[in-house]
């Protein structure tokens, strides 16, 4: 059974529609990624998952409906969302940003092992612990993002343009590092993103939208074959 | 020489609490970009139900902890009940209700305890102390003392317990900080309730001094605003050493500048603080805050 | 929209007209509370169009209330100069006071600047007592009330009520002319968005200190009427509640809003006393509760509350007439 589950979902700033109607599905331990052009909705998407747009329609996680819930209340059923932008709380250190990460599942305790696992996996955090987190480089901060969100110990991450802005290397690395939670921690994730060869290489399901609907969906390796999101897509 | 170092002692012992208001100002105005004009009245009015209680007969450190617990609560629903319905309208419609709160309590006050000025006990004995050849107002040390053992309880509390970064959190990015799972809403009702917490004992350590009355703290708010706009409105700390400061340098001028004397004390304080805007637009302690375009 | 828009012209002129006839209805004390909201209501608009416009927040505008009235007040009492005079000169000496002061609080950012003004309104009461000499000290100065022109056949409240209207009409005129230019699309601008402003051209600082200067005139000129209605100027009418009852009166009125000065004027007049009336125990906490009611239901002010209803029932009536 898929851990998320999205139906006939429509969303909506003031009077404009951005979401009509999509339908789509993160399996268990799976990687399901977001295509589409700037203004496609992906962002939207992943809000309308956690509570922070109004919505229409049906969101289902681990089988229990979530639409219509507070945020607060869906990230701690171990939905975690890097948003677009990072959130980083930029005046608060590097560990308590990590901290807070924790917040939400305060009374399983032990964040001492977490954090240690995050420094584990993102050794350039451990050396800065202690500094501001405004202080960081973009992609360091990326990787506070993620970070923060591993705290939560989620079963579900969601990603929103994680290599947004970022040096290639970096954005790689970035990369191996998802796909080593994914396999490594069981954490299903969502992912946003703009780099559509990456983002395809990663995944196992991908959806395609534009203007609010999905057009194209199916397994990532069915989606690099079609004529339309090659050339679209991937130039070549 | 005794004069100029019991003036200082003084100075810091009042500046103390000028400086305790306007940290409960500086955690207000971080959370919600509001000044609460009622801070002051909510001081007073927590120093009135000390004086009930201690007129009832409850011994003084029972009567004191006791309001404090009141007033944390008190702070806490003023911002659920009454600030809560205005949370996303524009600031100067908060600062309206506030002004509201402000005429409310003050009224109430009067109403229910009279406009007579009434003596507060202190805690501390009458006796002064001598310190060397110097005496020192019991009073004014044991003030200075309480007033920075609660700053060092608070500043424990929010540098390094998971809810007090929860609070600062809250305070800096309301998005992602229930993104952590925050209560947003409800950290502001707290950030209120320690306010109105650090207010009530700045009232109950004042009262003694300036006598209990329902307009004893506008002068007082008056002198804490003067502290937060030195300190700098983005920085707890500074806001603290502006109060100490301010109460510092006004005891001083009101000493030896002879022209200035009582009258025109409060202006003096006032255009020191414009020269320090204008040399330091964001206070000296505060970050000059940068905007997106 | 286009017939709507014309019945929403046709207002001014007649609330000018009853302005007119009321002289002649009312009672002497009635007459002098409307003459207030007529000077309250030149103030407003004068705070208004710093705060609400430009995004300038004042709390020391009862500084500049102050220093219009005792410019009228020391030169009817020092040099005898017939009053008329003396309401152009309190505008002209606030207009430069507070284009100087603009100057200096061009680098302090919202909060901050609010607290300078606060400042300006808290010293305003002590400089005024320390300068004995000019102001009289706490004393104060006491003037006569100026008599009607003869053969116009007004009691003296009478003519003072038209002399308030007759400046209240020139500086709303004025103001709406000045504000729904470029100058005011610039000074809206300058609120706004401050960077983009300045990047098409718009010498933010001059117009942030011309606005302060204007704004300072305005309640200048409010301050100097007000002393001759009241024929008496006294340090402590000038205090810190007098700036914040005006901060009141734009939020209640409708922050850039012209017609939102009248109804704020209207509100800090006659709500004080309609609050005594209900509580005779605890008036002000009853003034509190009306405050915070009001910005519960109207958090944008009567004005804003006024539009936006407006523009509903405008909006119900043509979709009404299409189905």
């Amino acid at each position: 059974m898929a851990l998320l589950e999205v139906a006939d979902l429509e969303a909506r700033y003031g009077w404009t529609k951005v979401l009509h109607g999509i339908r789509f599905a993160v399996e268990d331990g799976g990687i399901t990624t977001i295509l589409g052009a700037n203004g496609a909705g992906k962002t939207t998407t992943l809000r309308a998952v956690c509570g922070m747009v109004r919505t229409a329609g049906e969101i289902r996680f681990d089988g229990a409906r979530i639409a219509g819930r507070a945020t607060e209340d869906i990230v701690r059923l171990g939905i975690a969302h890097v948003p677009e932008g990072r959130g980083t709380f930029m005046q608060l250190t590097v560990e308590e940003n990590l901290r807070l990460g924790a917040y939400a599942r305060r009374a399983t305790g032990a964040p001492a092992r977490d954090l240690a696992r995050i420094y584990d996996y993102f050794p350039v955090l451990g050396e800065r612990r202690s500094q501001t987190a405004g202080s960081l480089s973009g992609g360091e901060q990326q990787m506070l993002a993620v970070g923060r969100a591993l705290m939560l110990r989620p079963r579900l991450l969601l990603l929103d343009e994680p290599s947004l802005g970022l040096a290639p290397l970096v954005a790689r690395e970035i990369f191996r590092i998802v796909r080593a939670i994914n396999r490594e921690e069981r954490v299903s994730i969502l992912l946003v993103e703009q780099n559509v060869a990456t983002a395809l290489d990663l995944a196992d399901h991908a959806y395609l939208l534009e203007t609010g609907r999905v057009v194209v969906s199916g397994p990532s390796a069915e989606l690099r074959r079609d004529d339309a999101i090659r050339r679209s897509y991937l130039g070549y | 020489m005794e004069i100029f170092v019991q003036q200082v002692v003084s100075g810091l012992a009042t500046g103390g609490i000028y400086g305790s208001v306007a940290l409960a100002l500086v955690m207000i105005y971080q959370a919600t970009d509001v000044v609460n004009f009622a801070q002051g009245e909510m001081a007073m009015f927590s120093t009135y139900l000390a004086w009930s209680m201690l007129n009832a007969g409850v011994p003084y450190w029972a009567a004191f902890f006791a309001t404090l617990a009141v007033a944390f609560v008190g702070g806490l629903a003023i911002e659920r009940v009454v600030i809560r319905p205005v949370e996303n309208a524009p600031v100067l419609t908060i600062v309206i209700v506030c002004i509201g709160l402000l005429v409310i309590l003050n009224s109430v006050a009067g109403w229910l305890y009279s406009y007579i000025q009434k003596p507060f006990p202190s805690p501390f004995p009458a006796k002064p102390f001598k310190i060397g050849d110097i005496f020192f107002g019991a009073h004014d040390l044991g003030a200075l003392g309480v007033t920075l053992l609660v700053l060092v309880v608070l500043y424990v509390f929010f540098r390094y317990t998971t809810l007090g970064l929860a609070m600062r959190a809250a305070a800096q990015n309301p998005v992602s900080s229930r993104l952590c799972g925050i209560r947003v809403g409800w950290m502001l009702a707290l950030g209120w309730g320690f306010a109105a917490l650090v207010g009530a004992v700045a009232g109950m350590m004042i009262a003694p001094i300036v006598f209990l009355d329902p307009n004893m703290m506008s002068g007082i708010l008056i002198y804490a605003f003067a502290s937060a706009t030195l300190g700098g409105f983005t920085s707890p700390g500074g806001a603290v050493l502006g109060g100490l400061i301010v109460g510092v340098t006004e005891n001083l001028v009101g000493t030896y500048v002879r022209f200035i004397g009582t009258e025109l004390k409060l202006t003096v304080a006032l255009a020191m603080i414009l020269i320090v805007l204008l040399v330091r637009p964001s206070g000296l302690f505060g970050r000059v805050a940068v905007h997106r375009v | 929209m286009r017939r709507g828009q014309g019945w929403l012209r046709a207002i001014p002129p007649a609330a000018l007209a009853l302005g007119c006839v009321l002289p002649f209805l009312l009672s002497n004390f009635r007459l002098f509370q409307f003459t207030q909201v007529g000077i309250y209501a030149i103030a407003l608009l004068g705070l208004n169009i710093l705060t609400g416009y430009n995004g300038q927040i004042s709390l020391g505008h009862g500084a500049f209330y102050a220093l219009g009235a005792y410019t009228t007040a020391i030169m009817i009492d020092k040099w005898n100069v017939p009053y008329g005079w003396t309401i152009p000169v309190a505008g002209l000496v606030c207009l430069a006071v507070g284009f100087l002061f603009g100057i200096p609080a061009l680098r302090l950012e919202g909060l901050y600047l609010a607290l300078a003004t606060f400042a300006l309104a808290l010293a305003v009461p002590q400089i005024l007592k320390y300068f004995e000499y000019w102001t009289g000290g706490s004393q104060g100065i006491v003037l006569s009330k100026p008599e009607p022109p003869l053969g116009l056949g007004l009691s003296p409240d009478q003519w003072l009520y038209f002399v308030t209207l007759g400046v209240l009409v020139v500086l709303f005129v004025l103001g709406a002319n000045l504000l729904r230019g470029r100058t005011g699309r610039a000074i809206v601008a300058i609120r706004d968005n401050p960077i983009a402003a300045q990047a098409m051209g718009v010498n933010s600082a001059l117009y942030k200190s011309l606005t302060f200067g204007v704004s300072a005139a305005y309640t200048g000129v409010a301050g100097a009427l007000s002393a001759l209605a009241i024929a008496f100027v006294a340090p402590d009418a000038f205090n810190v509640f007098l700036s914040i009852t005006f901060l009141v009166g734009i939020v209640i009125g409708g922050l850039a809003s012209i017609s939102g000065a009248i109804f704020g004027a209207l509100f800090i007049q006659f709500v004080p006393n309609w609050a005594q009336e209900i509580s005779k125990a605890a008036p002000w906490a009853m003034y509190g509760i009306f405050l915070i009611v009001f910005m519960y239901v109207m958090p944008r002010g009567i004005a804003g509350s006024l539009w936006l209803a407006w523009t509903r029932l405008a909006r119900v009536g043509r979709t009404g007439r299409a189905g």
